[in-house]
């Protein structure tokens, strides 16, 4: 009895939070019609949109990638004074609210913020522009490659790899040969949670793009743009694209989630 | 030990840098004349069809536009912060007047034909279908109970011209300065949403909060455009809103810029500006529209002597730190900046 | 570790600094403005309230996953993950759909604090969830089966063996929910609104002063909210350190 009184109050709650606000953005993205909807999904600026959104996470999710490896390597295997507040700031992304990212942003890079006026002497605009958009991506979506490979590596230990330098390999030949294999599934359940950061992305890169349209919206400010327009149709029907791309990261997610313990 | 890791740093700076000044490079990479209109939060529609008018004559065939819309000061800040922009189509004249102090704007801008204005409207009650509370004029805003939808004036230039409009309208009536001041008071007690911008609080009237919105009759009609029931009243004293575009000093792209300014101001997209809810500035297009546009008698401007134009305005109502605004804000619980 | 001092340490060492540069007095003036002192405590408020719930729903959640088998369960499990996949504005935009001026079951939050708390509720959900899984996983029934066969109730032994092991994972998750219920922003920007005192949390309350060229109100309230952040992960690292001895022992 105590059993089915758990059950459905877990099922209830899910269903009253999660699952029962997703079916109506299905409901409401099709609201004026599949026509209606297919015409702002293909909107010049909304095109614009997705792919500004995905130039970004393909900036980000490598940079991140490759970030998170060494890290982890340096934290785990070497024992160098403040490694552990490496580990902390490494982190601290996870914590911090996405408008104080962007607000320390715009101190770095705004008019009179300490570099801004060197890149405005050049001639380079990093506000109100991709390159602001990018380092606050890569900020917000820091941590999660780092994270993945940080604990796996502590767990197969070092013994592989030291074993393979008494054979003779050099740093360069145990890495690729014999680390990063061993490291790979945690990798990449890192990039996919990478991934899904950067294209959910909206409190910093709300605060730095200046909502230009068709130059500095990514698909959740045009989500918002939408909305506010007037265009709630549109609006929906963007969310469910993005929402679509988040179930296909889920998805991804559940089927690495055995592979990443495993190994 | 891991030697390698050395190179690998080195690499990801490269590749960085790299990849940060070629979309440097990207952003601003673009075939023909590319203007950046900034623009306050309403006109988005309108300004894409005169937009696309422009185009199709011979000085805009090879112009294109990038857009950015938000609440007026906030914008006219954006730009002083470097948000690039060859042309702004801003509310008030006030945020214009912000951008000269920037060094952005030219001092002379309201020389311009039309004194520098685009189009003009009104201020304007939104109410609930059938009016069921009957706000009819300035008074009725202060009766029990009522609910009053206004933005921020910290940030949006449609809260700017609904405050002057209270105060100048409470002039009208006879009132002194010290008695209308009040009743802006009073009318603050009774707003119970400040919004960023002017389309952030028509949002927030049509999602149902209010009795009744203060807002542009220009924003009103387009909303009844795009399919939302909306219903207003303009009250016998009201107050001309002059909406100013200008040109930005650093533009790189003057000459254009100032071509697309003249067209605003012609004919064809003075007609446009009336099919979208703007009262034209061009007095042939108001004429043909004056069924649309109904006068009122108790209409006044920003020049008018109760008010005083936009410097003094600005000193009186809405400095920063001793501006009436600020007073009344603390008084009533609102916000006391943009 | 210069990429980590570009991307993260300089751009948190100029917000320490330009809260500063006009003097701690104005600092903590601004930090202790009658609307900035409100949006704080809503934030803190709503962020505890959401974690306490999560905490309690999420235990009995991960308790269902773990301990209890039906059919479908292997989806409920991956769809706990959603929040964490999902942009957050659309987060809240699917809230609105349900729970705003167009509801279907005629519930409309939309504009009060109960729209930012059930737009929290949602972005934290996985949280404690995830961290008391494995802990339940990894539980040995024995110690259970043991206490129920000396005749202690149900609830005894709940408290007794089970709750024990499983305390420092929910309090990670409260930790790691809190602090993200306090930073969150994207969720909460078309259902909540923004009225000073009514339903503006910190994270509004910065991101609209930044709008209004107020920086040094911005930074004075993103400072206190960095140091929020800054405990909360040293409890998180505490925890964790507790919670491993416990292992180690």
């Amino acid at each position: 009895m105590r059993k089915y009184v758990l059950r459905f109050t877990a099922l209830g709650y899910l269903l009253l939070v999660l699952l029962g606000p997703l079916v109506m953005v299905f409901v409401r993205a099709f609201d004026k019609g599949g026509d209606a909807l297919w015409a702002t999904l293909t909107d010049p600026n909304t095109l614009h949109a997705f792919k500004l959104t995905l130039v970004i996470t393909l900036i980000a999710v490598p940079l991140n990638t490759v970030f998170g490896v060494v890290c982890a390597l340096a934290i785990v295997r070497r024992r160098f004074p403040g490694a552990g507040l490496v580990n902390a700031v490494v982190d601290l992304p996870l914590a911090i609210s996405p408008v104080v990212v962007g607000l320390s942003l715009f101190l770095l890079y705004g008019r009179t913020g300490w570099f801004g006026p060197w890149f405005e002497r050049h001639g380079t605009q990093i506000l109100f522009s991709l390159p602001s958009m990018v380092i606050a991506t890569i900020f917000v979506s820091l941590p999660f490659v780092a994270r993945e490979v940080v604990p796996t590596l502590r767990e197969i230990g070092d013994e592989q790899e030291q074993a393979a330098r008494t054979l003779g390999a050099n740093g360069r030949q145990t890495f690729w040969r014999i680390t990063l294999p061993s490291i790979r599934w945690a990798i990449i359940y890192g990039v996919v949670l990478t991934t899904a950061r950067c294209l959910g992305e909206y409190g910093a890169v709300a605060v730095v793009s200046g909502n230009i349209e068709g130059r500095t919206q990514t698909a959740t400010l045009r989500v918002q743009d939408a909305y506010e327009n007037f265009n709630q149709a549109g609006a929906y029907g963007i969310a469910l694209v993005l929402a679509a791309m988040s179930v296909l990261v889920l998805v991804t997610m559940t089927l690495l989630k055995p592979k990443e313990d495993a190994a | 030990m891991y030697l390698f890791t050395m190179p690998m740093n080195k690499l990801k700076l490269v590749l960085a840098a790299a990849a940060l000044a070629a979309l440097a490079g990207a952003a601003t990479a673009a075939a023909g004349t590319n203007l950046s209109l900034v623009g306050y939060s309403t006109p988005k529609t309108v300004m894409g069809k005169i937009i696309q008018a422009w185009q199709q004559t011979p000085d805009g065939r090879d112009a294109s536009f990038s857009q950015s819309y938000g609440a007026s000061t906030d914008q006219a800040r954006a730009v002083a912060n470097g948000l690039r922009a060859d042309l702004v189509f801003l509310s008030t004249g006030d945020d214009v007047n912000l951008l000269v102090d920037a060094g952005l704007v030219d001092s002379k801008w309201n020389r311009q034909a039309y004194n520098g204005i685009a189009a003009d409207t009104v201020v304007i009650f939104a109410v609930r279908n059938g009016n069921p509370k009957h706000i009819k004029s300035w008074n009725d805003l202060t009766k029990p109970g009522v609910q009053v939808i206004t933005p921020n004036p910290f940030s949006s230039g449609s809260a700017k011209w609904n405050i002057l409009a209270a105060y100048g309208a409470q002039r009208r009536l006879g009132k002194s300065d010290k008695q209308a001041t009040a009743y802006v008071q009073q009318l603050f007690r009774h707003v119970v949403s400040q919004d960023t911008s002017g389309r952030n609080a028509t949002n927030t009237f049509l999602a149902g909060k209010g009795d009744v919105l203060l807002t542009y009759e220009s924003e009103a009609l387009n909303a009844r455009l795009t399919g939302q029931d909306i219903q207003y009243v303009i009250p016998r004293q009201s107050m001309l809103i002059e909406l100013p575009i200008a040109v930005t000093k650093n533009s790189s792209n003057k000459d254009v810029a100032n071509k697309f300014i003249r067209f605003v101001k012609q004919p064809a997209a003075q007609d446009l500006f009336a099919q979208y809810g703007f009262r034209p500035v061009n007095a042939k297009v108001a004429r043909k529209y004056a069924d649309k546009f109904p006068s009122r008698p108790g209409i006044f401007k920003i020049d008018d002597k109760i008010i005083g134009g936009w410097r003094h305005a600005d000193d009186v109502w809405f400095d920063p730190n001793k501006g009436r605004m600020v007073q009344i804000e603390r008084a009533v619980g609102g916000p006391t900046s943009g | 570790m210069t990429y980590l001092s570009i991307v993260v340490v300089l751009p948190i060492a100029a917000l320490v600094w330009a809260s500063r540069e006009e003097g701690l007095g104005t600092f903590w003036s601004v930090a202790t403005s009658p609307e900035a002192l409100a949006a704080l405590k809503l934030s803190l408020g709503m962020a505890f309230a959401v974690s306490i719930v999560n905490a309690f729903f999420g235990t009995i959640t991960a308790w269902v996953l773990v301990r209890d088998d039906f059919r479908g369960k292997s989806v409920v499990n991956a769809v706990i993950d959603l929040p964490f996949a999902l942009p957050t504005i659309v987060a809240g935009l699917t809230l609105l759909a349900l729970y705003g001026p167009q509801s279907p079951v005629g519930i409309d939050v939309s504009l009060t604090r109960k729209a930012i708390l059930l737009a929290l509720l949602f972005v934290t959900l996985p949280f404690v969830v995830r961290t008391v899984q494995p802990v339940l996983l990894e539980l040995e029934l024995e110690a259970e089966e043991a206490g129920r066969a000396l005749g202690a109730s149900e609830f005894r032994v709940f408290r007794s063996i089970v709750l024990p092991n499983i305390l420092p994972g929910i309090l990670s998750g409260v930790a790691l929910a809190f602090a993200r219920a306090v930073g969150e922003i994207g969720a909460l920007v078309l259902i909540a609104g923004n009225r000073p005192f009514k339903t503006e949390v910190a994270s509004v309350f910065v991101f609209l002063h930044i709008q209004g060229g107020d920086q040094a109100g911005a930074s004075a309230v993103a400072v206190v909210m960095l140091s929020i952040s800054f405990a909360v992960l040293l409890l998180i690292g505490g925890l964790r350190f507790l919670a491993t001895r416990h292992e180690r022992a």
